[in-house]
C-alpha cells in the first residue's frame, strides 16, 4: 500500500475538476460553500481583498482557523503557505490539510526558490502566468496548477490573460517538430521532458484551474470555455451582497458553462458583485501575480 | 454500438469517457434529463459526492435517474458514484439514489495524506492483480443478500461490489491504463454476454 504517490496527489485534483474551490475564513463560510456545491474550500484568515487592504506581511493562517474549518465540512480543505516557506508547508501537512496552495497572495518568504514539493505526502497547487511557469512548478512537484489572475480585484482580465497564455502556448507546442522542442524549452525556461510531454499530449500533465478575479457566474463560465478544468473563487463570493446565492450560481455556471440559457437563468438577482479594481490603475508593487517566477 | 452516458456535472468524467471510447463504446456527457435518452447504461464518476448530488438536484437529474435505476438500468459508480448508489451512508451523508443494498462510509481512510494505491486480486477480472487507486475513498461497511462482493482489501474490507445491473467501486479504474473493469461493466453488466 503506497501513500503520497504522484498518482494520488494528481488524482485528488482530478476529482475536483469541473468544480469550484472557495476561499473561506470561518466555519460558517465553509458550510455555506459546501451547501452551495463547492468541491473544496481554501481555509484563510482573510480573503485576498482584505489581505490587499490590510497591507503588511501576509502569512499562513492560524492553525486554529484551519482546524475549525476542517471540522465544519466533509469536502477537502486546502490552505495557503508563503512561496518558498517550506516550514509553513510542513506545519500545514502536520495539520492534515488535503492540499497546500503555495500562494503569491501571501508575502513570499523566498524570492528565488519555490518549495521543493516532491518529498511531501500532501499535494501542492501553485500559481502561474504562462506555460513556462506552470512547468517549472510541476517540475518542483506541484500536482495541480492554477493560473494566477490578480487576486482580490474582482476583475477577470488577468485570469483571462494567464489562461490564454498557458493554453495558447500548449496549442503552439503541438505544432512544433521534435527538433524544435529543445529550443522551445529554452525559450519557456521549462524542463525539457515536460515540454515534450505537453507537446505530445496537448495538455498539462496535471489539472489546471483558473483563479484571481472571478466574481460572477459569467466570469466562471468564461474561464471554463477558455479551457481550464475548474475555478477558484476568492473574494468574489464573501465580498458580494448575497454570498450563498452567488456561490450557488457560480457552481452551476461552472458545471453548465456551455449552456447560455442556464447561465442566463443563474445570473438573475444575485445582488451586488464585489466592488472591482481596475488592474491598469494599480502600481506594479500592488500586483500579486508578479510574485514568484 | 453501445452507448454509455457519463454523468458530467463534476469530477473525473473525461477519464471515464476516454476509456469507454477506447473500448469502442459511445460515451456522451450527461448534464440534464434529456441526456438520459437512448443510453444503454451510465457511469457516475469520481468527484465530490456532496457537490454531485447538489448538482443532480438542481439539474433535475435525481428523480429521473432514480426511476431508471428502479427499472433495471445499468449504472456503475466509482468512489463518489458508489456513495450515490448506496442505500445507507454513515452519519455525514444523505443517501441519493438509494439503489444498491450496501452501507457505505465516506472518507473511510482519513484525509488526503491517507490516499493510497495498491494491487488487488479481483477474481472476476482474472490475472494479473488490478492496480487500484483510492483517493479520500469510501468503503463498503454492509452488504445485503443480493450483493456480490467483487474485491476486498487485504484486511477483508469490501471495496467493489455488484448487485444485478449495478456496479460499485471505491477506487478509480478510470485513472489507470488498465481497462478491464470498464470491459467487465460493458460485457457483464450492460450487455450480459
Amino acid at each position: 500500500m503506497d501513500k503520497g504517490t504522484w498518482t494520488v496527489k494528481v488524482g485528488l485534483a482530478q476529482m475536483l475538476k469541473g468544480g469550484v474551490i472557495t476561499d473561506v475564513v470561518t466555519p460558517d463560510h465553509a458550510k455555506i460553500a459546501e451547501e452551495a456545491g463547492a468541491c473544496a474550500v481554501m481555509a484563510l484568515e482573510r480573503v485576498p481583498a482584505d489581505i490587499r487592504a490590510a497591507g503588511g506581511v501576509a502569512r499562513m493562517a492560524d492553525p486554529t482557523v484551519i482546524e475549525a474549518i476542517k471540522g465544519a465540512v466533509t469536502i477537502p480543505v486546502m490552505a495557503k503557505c508563503r512561496i518558498g516557506h517550506f516550514v509553513e508547508a510542513q506545519i500545514l501537512e502536520a495539520l492534515g490539510v488535503d492540499y497546500i496552495d503555495e500562494s503569491e497572495v501571501l508575502t513570499p518568504a523566498d524570492e528565488e526558490h519555490h518549495i521543493y514539493k516532491h518529498p511531501f505526502t500532501v499535494p501542492f497547487v501553485c500559481g502561474c502566468r504562462d506555460l513556462g511557469e506552470a512547468l517549472r512548478r510541476i517540475g518542483e512537484g506541484a500536482a495541480m496548477i492554477r493560473t494566477k489572475g490578480e487576486a482580490g480585484t474582482g476583475n477577470v482580465v488577468e485570469a483571462v490573460r494567464h489562461a490564454r497564455a498557458v493554453l495558447g502556448a500548449i496549442r503552439r507546442l503541438q505544432g512544433l517538430t521534435p527538433d524544435e522542442l529543445m529550443a522551445e524549452a529554452k525559450n519557456l525556461r521549462a524542463p525539457y521532458e515536460l515540454v515534450t510531454e505537453v507537446a505530445r499530449t496537448g495538455r498539462l500533465p496535471v489539472v489546471n484551474f483558473a483563479a484571481g478575479g472571478i466574481a460572477t457566474p459569467a466570469d466562471a463560465a468564461l474561464m471554463m470555455q477558455l479551457g481550464v478544468d475548474g475555478i477558484f473563487v476568492g473574494s468574489g463570493i464573501f465580498k458580494s451582497a448575497d454570498p450563498s446565492a452567488r456561490a450557488r450560481a457560480i457552481v452551476q455556471a461552472t458545471t453548465h458553462f456551455k449552456d447560455a440559457k442556464i447561465l442566463a437563468e443563474v445570473s438573475h438577482g444575485l445582488g451586488e458583485a464585489m466592488p472591482g479594481l481596475d488592474v491598469r490603475s494599480m502600481k506594479p508593487e500592488e500586483l500579486l501575480a508578479t510574485r514568484g517566477w | 454500438m453501445t452507448t454509455i452516458g457519463v454523468l458530467s456535472l463534476q469530477g473525473d468524467f473525461r477519464e471515464h469517457r476516454e476509456v469507454l471510447e477506447r473500448l469502442g463504446a459511445t460515451a456522451p456527457e450527461v448534464r440534464c434529463p434529456r441526456d438520459l435518452e437512448g443510453l444503454d447504461g451510465l457511469i457516475i464518476p469520481g468527484g465530490e459526492s456532496t457537490t454531485i448530488v447538489r448538482l443532480m438536484r438542481t439539474s433535475g437529474l435525481l428523480e429521473p435517474l432514480r426511476k431508471l435505476v428502479g427499472r433495471g438500468f445499468p449504472v456503475w459508480g466509482t468512489c463518489a458514484g458508489m456513495i450515490l448508489l448506496a442505500k445507507q451512508l454513515d452519519a455525514t451523508g444523505t443517501p441519493a439514489l438509494e439503489a444498491m443494498d450496501i452501507g457505505v462510509r465516506r472518507n473511510a481512510f482519513g484525509r488526503q495524506a491517507d490516499s493510497f494505491e495498491v494491487d488487488l486480486r479481483i477474481p472476476v477480472l482474472g490475472d494479473p492483480p488490478f492496480h487500484a487507486i483510492f483517493i479520500r475513498a469510501p468503503v463498503i461497511e454492509a452488504v445485503g443478500p443480493e450483493v456480490e462482493v467483487l474485491a476486498r482489501l487485504a484486511d477483508g474490507t469490501p471495496v467493489a461490489a455488484r448487485q444485478d445491473r449495478l456496479l460499485a467501486t471505491a477506487f478509480h479504474p478510470e485513472l489507470t491504463p488498465d481497462s478491464r473493469f470498464h470491459r467487465f461493466f460493458l460485457d457483464h453488466v450492460v450487455r450480459r454476454v
